[in-house]
Parts: structure tokens; sequence; C-alpha cells
């Protein structure tokens, strides 16, 4: 808490009050600023290239073209989809890391669902089904921590990490029984000439849907945890069960609700996915992006309408990574340092917000 | 803030005024401590404005002022948890800075908060020790052979090898306090020390304190108690709202005087009591049991009843089953057997016991509990007021959304009518200081127009302006014709504002007593043993 110089006249370190938005913003801008100063000085002392054609690069990433710039978005609103699951159970303070299983089961909902009833149901119904069926999947794998936590004070970190491994072994599991051809190892593209289940695109946009459903959630979200009765109760929940009990709120049936809805929206997410745009299934179908959406929820203090600008930055510099790569012979791991480096003063200036360093006013 | 010419002997330097006052110079007396000019602001808050006091060798000081004057953080720029803003410390005549509360140690200043810093899991030598650097190889028996002979010299009552977790809240106090003194702490300040400690526990601190300052220790008491400042301090110096009001010598002061300083006007010190109009039977317990985890019994066959019309006061020694009976009543607590019966307006009894505080508003049994644990249970400290206010009434009105306007006019509604000092609405209360947390959870709960008020040490660590708004609330909403309970742990007070008083003694109703007749001598002893109950 203090920082004292040899002379004896002390910096230290002062609690603001809260500061304007403006204000804040302004500090979190000239961090990104700083961020990618640092990046450019990093660059040029490391590998010797360019700083400004390395960041040309990551920038053609996404921007290079109108495909690539819907690849990320489309990205972009998977991992929104997912950080906006967490947020209430995270404001609850219920640590659910277990985004990544609860994706997986909805995905494995909805391409069991495709297989099935592709041949049999008409198109619409087909998709109908397998959004049920993954809203549910997902929403069970919510429940079961849940229900564990309220009933018995279960470990609910550990919990829902261990909810993925069951949820990706099932998804191996039914990848080999409907591995097509036999023998790949893969499922392949499902109903690949029949399009059964395959959601609609709009227009000519195969992503746009993505984006819109993510919005949609981002404003939904929005709404649920800062206007509503339940965002309001379990808000009390995460800050003290026993006011809640005081209150007369059920904590338990708080819980469980809550984890239903982050399961449910995750289940969706997985829906997405298969039926949306990929129209298969891997066991690495999602891709780390459960435990990244944890990231983007606490970057943006689970502000929804901030958890699309750290997503952004996470898509932005991992599609930029992959660019660098290959264009400049480097290793992929060079563009994680600069995400890293920007993280880093991303979060680090959150602690300019809180607090400001002061001299002593009088002079010795 | 003080009218002029009145008050004006007061504001000069505390050294002056005791000249200017007529008191003998002890040419002797040196300050240990002396602080000039201390400023020291939160962001907009300023909490300590221009301050400058002298702390003596061989003396008491109480620092005296209400909740939010600046004690507390003007001691802790002594002891090194803040910085001041602008200001000089002089220790023993020599300009020091303080950083840390190591420097402070090392400058033999050593402070006891009021929320205890211990290890449950160690003994109280093991604690004591923590964080010693003593260099050579260290021997547990050494130390607890020097603990042994500071606690005989100060008449501390102590064994060093028990358990924290086995220790009641007046023997974590004394762990701290010989933790100073093992750290060789020659200016000793103490955060308003005897707000969890019973009449007996408090005695036996001014002993030793009384030792500590005839060995030559500088000894600072932050309190807002004015019968303690008297007993027990030499001098007094008063804060009000982060500025320097006075210094006084106790002996040539009395608590009026101090009142009005420490308020800033003229305060009256009774608490007024009005008759009781109306008194029937509001809430019936009858054999009453609770039983917690562990298997112990916290109440046991606990009959009485609540009277609308009437303020109930409850005495007893902290922990005799005061909040397991209150929160019985609130149906937040697993009963054993017994029962609590409501009785409506018609007349017709409802059995409470088997409810929850969801329930017991579906029934539409209104009941307001201030529980102990403020920012615990009746607040949330991460919320703002209006957010406060609503965890009464958010369920109001159909639909799926919150209704935010009724809580915000009445939070602001609170604020202007119990004065609570706050930035904001919008401010979380745990920014607040103490007095207006419990102002703003009082409002909270008699806003909802309760039949049944349940109260627990409602004044607790608060000033005495803030303590009368309480009363008054209180008296009024016995007036209204509301069953009031109170639970409180000063019998002077109990004794001048409760119509009947429960003592509890052990789990059990030891005597209940009429308020108006009963004496405090009376009442003690029902609180020690069962007074010839069995």
């Amino acid at each position: 808490m203090k920082n004292k110089t040899k002379n004896g006249i002390g910096l230290h370190i002062v609690k603001r009050d809260a500061i304007p938005w403006y204000k804040a913003m302004g500090i979190r801008g000239l961090a990104l600023l700083i961020s990618i100063a640092v990046c450019a000085i990093v660059t040029w002392a490391l590998t010797r290239q360019s700083p400004l054609g390395v960041m040309q690069t990551i920038f053609l990433g996404s921007f290079a073209s109108t495909r690539r710039f819907w690849v990320m978005m489309q990205d972009l609103s998977v991992l929104l989809l997912i950080s906006l699951a967490m947020a209430p159970a995270f404001r609850m303070r219920f640590w659910n890391i277990g985004g990544e299983g609860q994706v997986m089961i909805g995905c494995l909902a909805t391409a069991a669902c495709m297989i099935n009833f592709g041949k049999s149901l008409p198109n619409g119904l087909v998709i109908l089904i397998s959004l049920i069926a993954a809203v549910c999947a997902g929403g069970i794998w919510g429940l079961v921590p849940a229900v564990c936590k309220a009933k018995w004070n279960t470990n609910e970190t550990l919990f829902t990490l261990m909810m993925n491994y069951v949820a990706i072994q099932l998804c191996a599991y039914f990848i080999i029984i409907w591995e097509s051809p036999k023998g790949s190892g893969k499922v392949g593209i499902i109903n690949q000439k029949s399009h059964a289940g395959w959601l609609p695109t709009i227009g000519k946009y195969k992503y746009l849907l993505t984006v819109i459903v993510a919005a949609a959630i981002t404003v939904f979200i929005f709404c649920y945890m800062n206007y509503s009765k339940h965002g309001y109760e379990l808000a009390v929940v995460g800050e003290s069960q026993k006011t809640a009990k005081y209150v007369g709120i059920s904590v338990g049936k708080v819980i469980v609700r809550t984890m239903v809805l982050s399961g449910a929206i995750c289940g969706l997410t997985g829906f997405m996915l298969v039926a949306g745009s990929d129209h298969t299934i891997t066991t690495t179908l999602a891709s780390g992006r459960g435990f990244t959406a944890v990231l983007v929820a606490w970057m943006a203090k689970f502000n929804p309408f901030g958890m699309i600008f750290t997503s952004f930055l996470l898509t932005f510099m991992s599609k930029g990574a992959g660019e660098v790569a290959s264009n400049f012979n480097l290793n992929e791991s060079f563009s994680d340092i600069l995400t890293s480096i920007i993280i880093f003063f991303l979060i680090g200036c959150e602690f300019f917000i809180q607090y400001r360093i002061v001299r002593q006013k009088e002079a010795k | 803030m003080l009218e002029g010419g009145s008050t004006g002997k007061y504001l000069c330097c505390p050294l002056s005024f005791t000249q200017a006052g007529g008191a003998k110079v002890d040419t002797k007396r040196q300050p240990a401590v002396s602080m000039r000019g201390i400023t020291k602001t939160f962001g907009k808050v300023v909490a300590n404005d221009n301050v400058s006091i002298d702390i003596y060798k061989g003396e008491i000081l109480s620092l005296l002022g209400e909740n939010g004057s600046g004690k507390t953080t003007l001691m802790n720029m002594l002891s090194g948890i803040y910085y001041p803003d602008s200001g000089h410390i002089y220790i023993n005549g020599k300009e020091e800075l303080i950083h840390s509360p190591k420097d402070a140690l090392s400058l033999g200043i050593g402070m006891v908060h009021q929320h205890f810093k211990l290890v449950d899991v160690m003994s109280a030598t093991e604690n004591i020790v923590l964080g010693l650097k003593e260099g050579r190889k260290f021997d547990l028996k050494t130390v607890a052979d020097r603990i042994r002979e500071i606690c005989s010299k100060y008449g501390f009552d102590l064994d060093p090898d028990q358990k924290v977790y086995d220790m009641s809240v007046s023997q974590k106090q004394t762990v701290e306090i010989v933790k100073m003194l093992y750290r060789k702490a020659d200016i000793l300040i103490l955060d308003e020390p005897t707000a969890v400690l019973t009449p007996q526990e408090t005695e036996k601190l001014f002993d030793v304190l009384r030792n500590m300052k005839k060995d030559g220790k500088a000894i600072i008491i932050i309190t807002h108690k004015l019968n303690e400042v008297l007993e027990i301090s030499d001098y007094v110096d008063i804060l009000n709202k982060g500025k320097f009001i006075g210094s006084l010598k106790t002996s040539e002061t009395n608590a009026q005087e101090m009142t009005d300083m420490m308020v800033g006007h003229a305060v009256k010190l009774n608490i007024d009591r009005p008759e009781p109009k109306d008194v029937k039977p509001k809430i019936e317990i009858s054999g009453l049991t609770v039983i917690d985890e562990d298997g112990i019994p916290k109440l046991q066959d606990v009959s009485f009843t609540i009277n609308s019309g009437e303020i109930l006061g409850i005495a007893g020694i902290s922990g005799s089953g005061q909040r397991e009976l209150l929160e019985s009543i609130a149906g937040l607590q697993k009963i054993e057997s017994g029962s609590i019966k409501y009785y409506e307006e018609s007349g017709k009894a409802v059995e409470l016991v088997g409810t929850n505080p969801e329930t017991i508003r579906k029934m539409g049994v209104s009941l307001s509990f201030v529980p102990e644990d403020r920012l615990g249970m009746g607040l949330v400290g991460n919320m703002d007021l209006t957010g406060n206010m609503m965890l009464r009434s958010f369920r109001m009105g159909g639909g799926l959304f919150t209704n935010r306007k009724i809580p915000h006019d009445l939070a602001d509604e609170v604020v202007k009518a119990l004065s609570v000092d706050t930035p904001g609405l919008s401010t979380p209360v745990r920014r607040l200081s103490g007095g207006n947390v419990q102002k703003v959870l009082v409002g909270r709960e008699i806003a909802s127009n309760p039949t049944v008020l349940l109260t627990a040490y409602a004044v607790r660590g608060l000033d005495i302006n803030s303590s009368y708004v309480i009363y008054d609330l209180m008296n009024k909403q016995k007036e209204k014709g509301v069953a009031v309970v109170y639970v409180g742990e000063d019998l002077d007070v109990l004794l001048q504002l409760a119509d009947r008083i429960l003592v509890l003694c052990g789990g059990k109703v030891s005597g209940i007593v009429d308020g108006r007749k009963a004496t405090k001598n009376e009442v003690g002893l029902l609180m020690t043993s069962l007074g010839g109950a069995e």
C-alpha cells in the first residue's frame, strides 16, 4: 500500500470515489493505447519486423474480406452467447465453469435430433425439436450441479468442471456410433443432401442468424439482470444468502433457476453451432470457448454490453494471431503474447479506476 | 458548526487550553504523540480536517465523537493504516512518517481494532507471535512465559495455550491487547473496546488499563459512551464532523457538556416513555425450545407474551438466546418444540412455528425485524440505498419487472426523515457509517407499517444523537399500537425505555419485570442467575 522513497517523501495510494463513466472509459482507452504501443515495442524487439506491418496483419485477420468479417462475427457471437450465459450465475457468485460442457451437450442433443428425425419429420419440426432438446440438455447440465449445491452445498466449481468431461466423453461416444463413412471417426456433414434440421440462412449471409440471436440474448440478459425480479433476487443471493433468507427469498430455488437459465443459453449456443453453422459434431466444437467466456464475462464485469466489446477483442486478436503466424513465419504463440499484453493493460487499468496515487502535498 | 462565543474556549489547541483553562501544568507531562494539522480526505469526504491532538505518557485519553466524526480515521493514521494527506506526527518530540502498521509498531504504537484480527485455529501464544521476526530460533514455551509475565504484571486473565475459537469476545480482546504489549507498544489505541463487553468484563478491562497507565503507557480509547469516558479517562478530546472541537479534563466536565460539544448543539439526555395504551396480546410464545446444530440447547421452554402498544425489553448477557428467540419469531430458526401464536386483528390466532419469512408474509402477518447483523443479514452492503429498500418491496406489483420508483421514493423519505448522512441514494450502504446504516435499516423496517417490530441491539455502536432518533422511532411505533421488542445490552436504556423487561439467562427466562419499578441491580441479578425461578 505504499511506496517510500529514501528521503521520506511518500507516494501513497488512495481509494477513489465513484468516478464518472466517461473518465473510467478514458482510463481504459488510454490503457488500450499504451498496450498497443508496448505491443509495437515488443514486436520490434523480438522479431525485427515492422510493428505497423504486424498490426496491420492482425487487423486483416478479421477485416481482409467480407468472408473473414463474417467468420469473425460468427465466432464473436458464439463467444458472446456463452459469456452471457455465465453472467447471471457469476452475479449470483455461483462459479459456473461448465460452459464448455453445457455447450457440447447442446450440440449433442441437436445432432441427435437431426440424425434421428431428419428423414422422418418435416424440416421445421426437426429444427423445433432440436432447439427444445438442446435447450433442455444444456438446462439439465446446469440443473445437476445447482441442485447439489442447493441441497448439499457441494462445490460448484469442481462439479461444473467435471460435468464438462462427462459431456465431451458422451459426444466422443456418439460420434463413433454415428460416424460416417464408417471407420473415419467423424460424423461428417449431417443431412448433407436434404439439409433437414439446418437453420435457414437469411439472404446470402450464412452467419447473420447467429449474430441476431446473440444480439437478442444480450438485450434479454441485460434486462433480466437489471430490471427483473429474478435478476434482483439472484443479486441478493450472490451478495448474502443470509439476507436473502431474511427477506424470504428461497435461496435454493434461485440457485437452481439461475443455473438452468445459464445452462439453457449454453444449450442454445450448441444448437446454433450444429444446426446453424457447422452441421456436424466433433468433440472440439466448443474449442475452449466455454472457458474463454469466463474471462470475457469477468473483464466486462458481467455487463452484457461490455461483453460485446471484450468478446470482440478476444476474437479479433485470435483471428489476427493466425494471420500473423502464417504471413510472417512466426510462431502462433507470438500473437498470444500480444493478446496477453493487451489483456494485462486492460485488467491492470481497473486498478487506476479504483484508486489513485498521490504524493504527499507538503514539502519537507 | 458551534455557535461563536459560548463555545469559543473549546476551539483552541489542546495544550494552550490546559494552560488557559487554569489546570496545573505538570512539567513532567510530556506528549508521547503530537499530531498537528492532520487532514485526510476520502474522495469528496473530509474525514479529518486540520486536527491537532496530544497524547501523554501515563494518561488515558478518550477520543469522543459521534459516528463518522473521524475518530477511527485519525487513529488509523497514527497506527499506519492510513496516511495523512497533510499534517505532521511527532512521536516523543521527533517527527515521524508512519507508512504501515509495522512502522507504527517500531515506534511503539499499537492499535486494537473493533474487529479482531486473530487466527481461530491457533492458540493465544501463536497468535501473539504471528508475523514477528525474532531472529534466533524461537521457542513457544519462552514466549508463553513472557506472555504470562505480561499478564500478571497488568492483571490480564489469559491462558496462553487456549485456542482462539474457544474464546469469548472478551478473551479475544485480551489476546489483541497482550499482542500489542508483547510487541512493546507504549502507545496503545483501543477502538471502542467496550462495545462488545458485558458490564463485568468492562470493569475488568478498566482495571487493566489503569495498571497500564501506572506503568507509564499512553492509552487512547475511541468511544462514544459518556459514562465510560468519565470513569476511565484523564482527558477527553472531542471531534465533530472531522474537526477538533476541544480538549477537556475529565474531572472538570460532565456528561451534558461533553454531549453538547460532541453533537454541536444541546441534547436532552432522558428517554421518553409514554404510558402504554390499548394493550393486548399480539404474540404468545409457549414452551419454545431451540437446539442448535451441535446439539446445544439455545432456548429452553421459553414462554411469554408480547403485547401490542408496549415495548418489551429483553435483557441478558450476550449469547443467552436473544438472537435465537427473535429469529424463531421471524421464521428464520429451526424450532425443536413449542408454539408461537400470532393474534390477528380479529383475534384469530395463527401458528408461526414451521413457517419461513416468505410464508409469514403471505399469511398477511406484518412483521418487521431489525437483526443484530445489519450488513450481513438486514441489508446488502454492496447495493445502494434504493436497492436495499427494495429488499422488502421488490415483489410488489404484478409482472416480471421490479419497480424502482417506490423504493427510490422510500429511500429518499428515510434519508430526509432520519437525516441519514449519505452522498446520495446510489451510494452502496457499506460506505455509510454504522449509525447511518442502522437508520436505513430501521427506517425500512418501520416503513412497512408493521404490527410487530423486533429489534436486536438497535443502537449498538450508535452515537447519542442517532440512538435517540431510534428510541423516538420505537416510541412512535408503540403509540401506534405496534408490539415492539427491544433486545438491548445497556440496562440504563432498557430501564428507561421498556414497559416490561424479560430477562434471559442461559436460554431460559429468568424473570419478567416491570420496567418502571425494576432496579438495575435486580435485572443484573436475574441476568446472571435464575433468580430463584427453579
